[in-house]
């Protein structure tokens, strides 16, 4: 069978299917999906093992801390199903490869900066907004919250103001 | 009122986190078919050229929102347990997205689809992966000096029939219905874009995502 690397699902078939995930999740656990909470136990982890004394200083930390390992929580048994589904959605899809994603005439090392930087911008926003697209926009959006959808359009607004001043990157 | 299953995240923890990688695989799985693995194809949206990720969320919203008012109308869903983990803090919320919305197209993921992304080999996904992960301890580390800022605008559970004093049901398809108008506007988009795009969704589709990366392959090898 020859795969086609650039067939993607319909976008309305796979945002229904997206929907049901998330209308699953709810029902089975009565919260929706996430991801950047997962990201910040890893961190936790990190630097507990590192340095316990700071991480039990650091207010966010320590809360996260007192219910035992940081990493034994839904959040992080999920992402790493992410992990998996991301793996084998790519694997069946002819997909996998070791590469950087950018424009033609962009620079390697200045999209990976980049990457890293606007990594460490979301980190901070998603630990603000309680939540990143996932977490806040999406799980929180289907329930109809207030904050959330604030979140969703503030989320456009930053893309679109900022998009001019990248888009070098992806020529 | 049979969901949500609380025993899941109580007395029965281990077979809840069973349930977190299935459902996780399933989000993760979907994600990577409907493009949300590649950073070209996520930063379309802002762009105007591939409006893909648009439309695919607004579905996802729109599909689980009419699925929460069938079952929570059928007696199955006991939707206010749902919505008690959803509180709103306005301003670190509008704060925290104006920053994440500028993280994004900086790094061409967001937080979830830079796993996906990672996961299937790219490596400005991984790095974003760990920004992401620095970004949050940067955050834990100055989170005391920020004067409560990230406890403003404290609105509780707060919804948007509740603000707009619409019924629920009746809101949903409202909301629904502005989707499919946007949708329609979104393809408009996608046709005008298309014209003047850095990477034009003709040569994705044709060429194949191997025309993306060609540039990069050359640079790494030379």
């Amino acid at each position: 069978m020859k795969r086609d690397q650039a067939k993607f699902w319909d976008p309305y078939a796979g945002g229904m299917a997206l929907g049901l995930v998330l209308l699953a999740t709810y029902a089975m656990m009565g919260k929706g999906l996430g991801a950047s909470g997962a990201s910040f136990r890893a961190g936790v982890a990190i630097v507990h093992a590192i340095t316990p004394k700071h991480a039990e200083l650091v207010p966010a930390m320590a809360s996260t801390l007192e219910d035992g390992n940081p990493l034994d929580d839904w959040l992080v048994f999920e992402v790493l199903g992410v992990i998996v589904g991301g793996l084998i959605g790519a694997a069946t899809s002819g997909r996998i490869a070791r590469e950087v994603s950018k424009g033609p005439t962009f620079g390697t090392s200045w999209r990976l900066a980049l990457a890293l930087a606007g990594g460490v911008l979301m980190g901070f926003a998603a630990k603000l907004a309680r939540g990143c697209t996932s977490g806040q926009g999406l799980s929180g959006g289907a329930l109809m919250s207030v904050g959330s959808w604030a979140f969703m359009l503030s989320v456009f607004a930053g893309g679109y103001g900022m998009a001019y001043f990248v888009r070098r990157q992806w020529r | 009122m049979i969901f949500p299953f609380e025993s899941l995240s109580d007395e029965r923890r281990a077979i809840g986190l069973g349930v977190a990688v299935v459902v996780g695989i399933a989000f993760g799985f979907v994600q990577e078919r409907t493009g949300f693995g590649r950073a070209p194809k996520l930063v379309g949206q802002f762009y105007g050229y591939d409006m893909t990720v648009f439309k695919a969320m607004f579905t996802a919203i729109v599909t689980a929102m009419l699925g929460t008012v069938v079952l929570s109308g059928l007696g199955l869903l006991d939707l206010r347990t749902v919505e008690f983990n959803y509180p709103t803090f306005l301003w670190p919320m509008v704060v925290g997205g104006l920053v994440l919305g500028v993280g994004f197209i900086v790094s061409g993921y967001c937080p979830g689809t830079s796993f996906v992304a990672a996961a299937s080999g790219k490596l400005d996904g991984l790095v974003t992966v760990l920004g992401v992960i620095l970004g949050t301890l940067v955050y834990a580390e100055t989170e005391p000096a920020m004067g409560g800022f990230q406890n403003s605008g404290r609105l509780g559970g707060f919804f948007l029939y509740q603000w707009l004093h619409v019924p629920r049901p009746l809101l949903a398809v409202i909301i629904t219905a502005l989707a499919v108008v946007a949708f329609a506007a979104a393809t408009r988009i996608e046709r005008l874009a298309g014209k003047r795009a850095p990477v034009s969704p003709t040569t994705v589709a044709e060429a194949g995502p191997a025309a993306l990366e060609r540039g990069s392959k050359k640079r790494t090898a030379a």
